[in-house]
């Protein structure tokens, strides 16, 4: 359990975050004309930052021992290594994935 | 050479203020993340090297989706206030937002199950394209997760109307992070299968 008595913290301030990202991610879905990598990188950044927002303070990662955050970050980390390898196989490698 | 093993109270806390069974609710979790990790390279790896694929604006109904990840959102709201409350003492309260937990994840499945509906009746399915193949795959591991929440919310929220977890409520804590896994790995899908 997390510390009892803990000082207020900000959930209703991180769900408005939240909600005001997802209306921007739609919007900028909705709005197009922006070149594939800038919208494809944006909305990366925005569905990252939301991701974070729910792990920090609703798994409460801020707030743990920080073994937890190692624990479910690790495999965050393999799949962003995972992404960038797809990413320079599509890119540099020509598609080796694609054959 | 002399062996000491540990006392149970040493068991109990393998890292300091860390229970053992948030710790391996964490290690469930870790391997969650690489399970969902191995599904969405794989709809990426076979949507970059599809020859063709639907405009995702006119195949889905992205505004309807878009309504579904706010009330997912909202649940993660209610279930965090929900854990709150019972560590505040709170019990009573803490209970209205277990219920709305459920009530919320209900209605995001509905939904699901109403756009799987949609798209069944236009003719998408598994069998028919690799988006369908992929979309269903996807949304359906997804799906089965959030019908798993609901179902552990609802015994959590039935020893709670018990008093179980009015002294100690690890119990509602462990259920918790599942829920907001289960909503964080929307935020992403919800990005790469309905936006991009």
């Amino acid at each position: 359990m997390s510390e009892n008595h803990h000082a207020k913290r900000p959930y209703i301030k991180v769900f408005v975050a939240l909600a005001v990202l997802t209306a921007v991610e739609v919007g900028v879905a909705r709005l197009g004309g922006l070149p594939k990598p800038v919208f494809i990188s944006l909305l990366a950044i925005l569905a990252i930052a939301k991701a974070l927002l729910v792990a920090l303070f609703y798994m409460h990662l801020r707030y743990d021992n920080t073994i937890l955050a190692i624990i479910g970050g690790f495999p965050f980390f393999l799949a962003v290594v995972m992404a960038l390898i797809i990413l320079a196989d599509r890119t540099l490698v020509g598609g080796l994935i694609g054959g | 050479m002399t062996v000491t093993y540990p006392n149970a109270a040493e068991n109990e806390q393998p890292f300091a203020g860390v229970q053992v069974q948030k710790f391996l609710m964490w290690l469930f979790l870790a391997s969650e993340v690489m399970f969902f990790t191995g599904l969405i390279v794989a709809y990426v790896v076979i949507r970059f090297n599809s020859a063709s694929w639907p405009i995702v604006a006119e195949a889905l109904n992205v505004p309807l989706v878009a309504a579904n990840t706010f009330i997912l959102i909202v649940s993660s709201v209610t279930m965090v206030l929900a854990l709150d409350n019972f560590e505040q003492a709170q019990a009573q309260r803490g209970r209205l937002y277990l219920i709305a937990t459920i009530v919320l994840g209900i209605v995001f499945l509905s939904i699901q199950a109403i756009e799987w509906a949609e798209l069944i009746e236009h003719g998408t399915l598994p069998s028919t394209s690799l988006f369908g193949a992929t979309f269903f795959t996807l949304t359906g591991f997804h799906g089965a997760h959030v019908t798993g929440g609901v179902l552990w919310i609802l015994g959590v929220t039935i020893a709670a109307f018990r008093g179980s977890y009015d002294d100690n409520p690890l119990g509602i804590e462990l259920v918790g992070l599942y829920w907001h896994f289960v909503d964080l790995v929307w935020i992403i899908l919800f990005t790469i299968v309905y936006l991009i």
